[in-house]
């Protein structure tokens, strides 16, 4: 009985500790805050941004008809910067006939094959990102208010497990650099504390825009852990997170980062 | 057609140094990476990119397969008549784009 006792003091203990290594909310800081000025004045200008032709594009695609129901996105949801304001504030969101939550380009997946009738765009396709970019681009500087409901409540904590589990051969786990070590520098370049609130972000390192998962599964790889395959749930458990950890952020998206 | 967003004042004093910025949609395929297949991705770059006010060439650059997808110049010039400021961007496979902007000078 002392023994078990014992058990879940050791246990509550370490939970403390996890909880403790999490950011404080006032100490959180963008990626934008750990970028030189040159990468800022990129984002700052949209004329400079190169982000902003996946926007642009996404534009056209809102207004293209599609699929078998040759709707566009427009004949239902209207004029975007008012239909699509705040959306991307809000996602990964509950979706009820899935049992689970979706991120934004399953959302516009989902509504391609089942509204339009349409073969669904793949992950990391110019469209996908395109019109990920232009819905994204309608919260920008919109606080990030993830769903906190009790459905949702279970993926998070999921995405919170994945967040602190060590994984991969260097045995790291996501919190190690992003809550424990961020400010320092990982070869030469600053740790961030990780944030999720520009995706999808012009990388310049890929010279092309790419998804949240995109990153994710780079920082897998860095870690020497398995990748998921690109829509996997576990990616949108962490996404969720990683939405929560950022909750009240501002949107940046387009954001430009190193 | 590819996108070009660019940057240049509507309005300038007679005199005054303005900055102009231009930026171009292009993958810039430098010819020295493998495909999945195993061959190479043939070159596919922006060779020349050439800015006019009024007629009057006044900045061009030569870009070569180092240079990064969607190239960025920023440069500065003097604002002396109101008129067209006018982009022109050639390149591999027959690419070529075009913009202008108009400048009021005061």
């Amino acid at each position: 009985m002392k023994r078990a006792a014992a058990i879940i003091l050791i246990a509550l203990a370490v939970e403390a500790a996890a909880l403790a290594a999490e950011i404080p909310l006032a100490e959180r800081k963008s990626g934008y805050d750990f970028m030189g000025p040159d990468s800022r004045a990129m984002q700052d200008d949209d004329t400079a941004n190169p982000g902003m032709f996946w926007v642009l594009d996404g534009e056209a695609l809102w207004k293209r008809k599609a699929g078998v129901a040759d709707k566009s996105c427009a004949d239902c949801h209207g004029d975007a910067t008012t239909s699509m304001r705040g959306v991307a504030a809000r996602y990964p969101a509950f979706d009820a006939a899935r049992g689970r939550p979706v991120d934004l380009e399953q959302r516009i997946n989902i509504c391609r094959a089942e509204r339009q009738n349409a073969t669904p765009f793949s992950f990391e396709s110019k469209e996908l990102l395109a019109l990920t970019a232009f819905i994204g681009r309608q919260s920008r500087g919109m606080p990030i208010e993830p769903a906190s409901d009790d459905r949702i409540k279970p993926f998070l904590e999921a995405g919170r497990e994945l967040f602190n589990r060590r994984q991969g051969q260097l045995n790291l786990s996501c919190s190690q650099c992003h809550d424990d070590n961020w400010g320092q520098k990982l070869a030469g370049a600053p740790i961030p504390q990780g944030h999720a609130n520009g995706y999808p972000i012009y990388r310049l390192e890929w010279q092309t825009l790419g998804s949240l998962q995109r990153r994710l599964r780079n920082c897998l790889v860095g870690m020497r852990a398995e990748s998921y395959p690109l829509g996997a749930s576990e990616y949108v458990d962490l996404e969720l997170y990683l939405m929560w950890r950022a909750r009240g952020m501002k949107v940046e998206t387009p954001a430009v980062r190193p | 057609m590819a996108r070009a967003l660019i940057n240049v004042p509507p309005k300038a004093k007679r005199g005054e140094i303005i900055e102009i910025k231009a930026l171009i949609q292009h993958e810039m395929e430098t010819g020295f990476r493998v495909g999945t297949n195993g061959n190479m991705i043939p070159r596919d770059i922006i060779t020349d990119f050439i800015c006019k006010y009024n007629g009057e060439e006044i900045f061009r650059a030569d870009l070569h397969p180092a240079i990064s997808a969607n190239p960025f110049f920023a440069f500065f010039t003097t604002a002396t008549e109101s008129g067209t400021i006018s982009f022109e961007w050639v390149g591999d496979n027959g690419f070529a784009a075009a913009e202008s902007a108009t400048i009021t000078v005061e």
